[in-house]
């Protein structure tokens, strides 16, 4: 049975930190003004106890469900946003933020530094999750809302999470970080330091200053490149592409003859059509600096009353369920509700994209006990 | 299908858990002892389990549960986080008994254990009459097909507690849903004990 779908949906803007309240961020500079592009889906009600906050991925954006006016294509999580979907809209009010240093609407390197009346670029202060978090706390300010039922994200949207958990834990009722980590690994932060050396390494680059002129095209197609190796696993691409050619014979050139390297291609071009390569830069520096370790999450001897699902994906390499562990195991030390899965599934990280079903019944229900109250009251089906 | 009746065993566990108490069971399962013990007794469970597809059941009845195995994880908890640890019909198919039985009695302050008596009387008629391992109600796995990997008798688990130096305190033995009070490692074919150490 095919799902209803949201329907069409319009992305939204407030415009907060002007003179005089800038946005203070983690480096020591500040921001001034911040726009915040968002969407929504669902009624938000009487109480204001139905609202989730959807966190989204290094290349996401505000637009996770529905379609835009026009589009055939609808938002990125859309498979789990929804009319009696994971997150049930007609249930739920669910928000979708675009992150601050993005270039989908909020502000970000590519936004119009107002003092200089040019584009930022890499005049842009460098920005943390925990900067994120905290422009997402003003624009969840903003709506009215007090308390959100639920953060919710995958990768670097599972930071976000978690980071809304050590910022304001009183101001949330249960986080699902999926497919993240507490801290980046070296061979995490490597990966990136090569996509942004990609980027960097292009001429075109222009030490950030490429507004108006040529983008650094090619650097940013091949960090999406590398990227997209790291988001699948070697199984899912063998059954995807196995040593499948694109054309009748070799070539005997440097052409992409194989399946695999005309994905990667198609993939890498398709993305510098929609993302800006210093937004690349900053956000993938972000995720570097992010670190909860160590008693980050939750402070020593502090007990709160955040519900916890962690989920992680078996095949996935480049955030291993190791670190969904650590997470976990945090929680353990901390006394806190917690419940972890790890969904055996074999297409990677891309998993958190995929694995609809699992997640669904997974976070449906965490969700529906979190909503409806602590008790274990009520029958159940098996 | 609801589920309402609750297995002897259960039933048991049940009764001797203090209302309120925290609780770790130690190879949940679909989460049913949990969800009994959370209506019943106010206790806040959480659960560790191996199998993803229990998991999604026990999510499914509103539980916490972590997706692993028992013998690792215990180490992570602080002394006497829980009131009760529970190691219910999972003791026998645990790779490291000694390590884990260790644990679970630092973290909670009294552990229950259930198990499949060994010993029991069609088990031993089974493997004297017809010299084949048994298979039997509470063991019914073949030879080759079983999870367990300790074969164990109620007697067995007497000596073991003596020898450790862990004390008993209420136990009972059961036959199907009958108490069984003389000569239980012959006629019982599970034992419940409550221990501390």
């Amino acid at each position: 049975m095919k799902q209803k779908d949201i329907g069409i949906v319009k992305t939204e803007y407030f415009t907060f930190a002007e003179p005089g309240h800038e946005l203070k961020l983690d480096s020591g500079e500040s921001l001034c003004p911040v726009t915040i592009a968002y969407e929504t889906y669902g009624l938000l009600n009487k109480d204001k106890t139905n609202a989730i906050l959807v966190a989204h991925a290094l290349s996401g954006d505000a637009h996770a469900a529905g379609f835009h006016e026009g589009d055939k294509d609808p938002g990125w999580w859309n498979d789990l946003i929804g009319p009696s979907k994971a997150l049930d809209s007609e249930k739920y009010f669910v928000i979708c933020s675009n992150v601050i240093g993005g270039c989908k609407g909020s502000t970000g390197p590519s936004s119009i530094d107002p003092k200089t009346g040019k584009p930022y670029a890499l005049s842009f202060p460098v920005i943390t999750i925990a900067d994120m978090v905290r422009a997402q706390k003003r624009l969840i300010d903003h709506l009215g809302i007090k308390k959100l039922l639920c953060v919710i994200g995958g990768s670097m949207g599972g930071m976000q999470a978690l980071q809304w958990v050590a910022a304001y834990p009183n101001h949330i009722q249960c986080a699902i970080p999926v497919a993240t980590a507490l801290k980046h690994s070296p061979q995490q932060i490597a990966f990136d330091e090569v996509g942004r050396q990609a980027v960097m390494a292009d001429p075109a680059w222009n030490n950030g200053n490429y507004y108006g002129g040529e983008k650094p095209e090619r650097g940013l197609a091949v960090a999406r490149m590398i990227g997209h190796i790291t988001y699948m696993s070697d199984k899912s691409m063998e059954e995807k592409f196995s040593r499948r050619l694109k054309v009748k014979s070799r070539s005997f050139k440097f052409a992409a003859d194989f399946e695999v390297e005309g994905y990667l291609r198609y993939r890498g071009d398709d993305f510098v059509k929609r993302f800006d390569a210093n937004s690349y830069l900053y956000i993938t520096k972000a995720m570097d600096y992010f670190d909860l370790s160590c008693d980050k999450l939750i402070a020593k001897d502090k007990h709160i009353d955040v519900r916890f699902l962690v989920i992680a994906f078996k095949s996935d390499w480049l955030y291993p369920s190791y670190q969904s562990q650590d997470i976990v195991r945090q929680l353990k030390v901390r006394g806190a509700d917690a419940t972890y899965c790890q969904i055996n599934s074999t297409y990677g990280h891309d998993a958190f994209l995929l694995e609809v079903d699992e997640e669904t019944h997974l976070i449906k229900h965490f969700l529906d006990k979190t909503f409806c109250g602590y008790d274990v009251t009520r029958e159940y089906e098996i | 299908m609801r589920s309402n009746r609750l297995r002897p065993d259960h039933k048991f566990i049940v009764g001797i858990v203090e209302p309120g108490s925290r609780v770790l069971d130690l190879g949940c399962g679909n989460g049913e002892l949990m969800f009994a013990l959370a209506r019943g007794k106010k206790a806040k469970v959480q659960g560790v389990e191996l199998d993803e597809s229990a998991i999604h059941k026990c999510v499914a009845k509103g539980l916490s549960v972590f997706h692993g195995d028992i013998d690792s994880g215990l180490s992570d908890y602080q002394d006497k986080s829980f009131d009760y640890v529970i190691l219910n019909q999972s003791l026998q198919q645990i790779r490291r008994v000694d390590t884990v039985l260790t644990d679970a009695l630092r973290v909670g302050k009294k552990v229950i254990v259930g198990f499949p008596n060994f010993a029991y009387l069609s088990a031993r008629l089974r493997l004297f009459f017809k010299g084949k391992a048994p298979v039997t109600p509470s063991l019914p796995y073949t030879w080759h097909s079983t999870p367990n990997l300790h074969f164990l008798s109620i007697s067995d688990f007497l000596e073991y507690c003596r020898k450790n130096k862990i004390n008993i305190g209420q136990r009972v033995f059961l036959n199907g849903n009958r108490r069984i009070n003389v000569l239980p490692n012959l006629l019982a074919n599970i034992g419940i004990f409550l221990i501390s150490k």
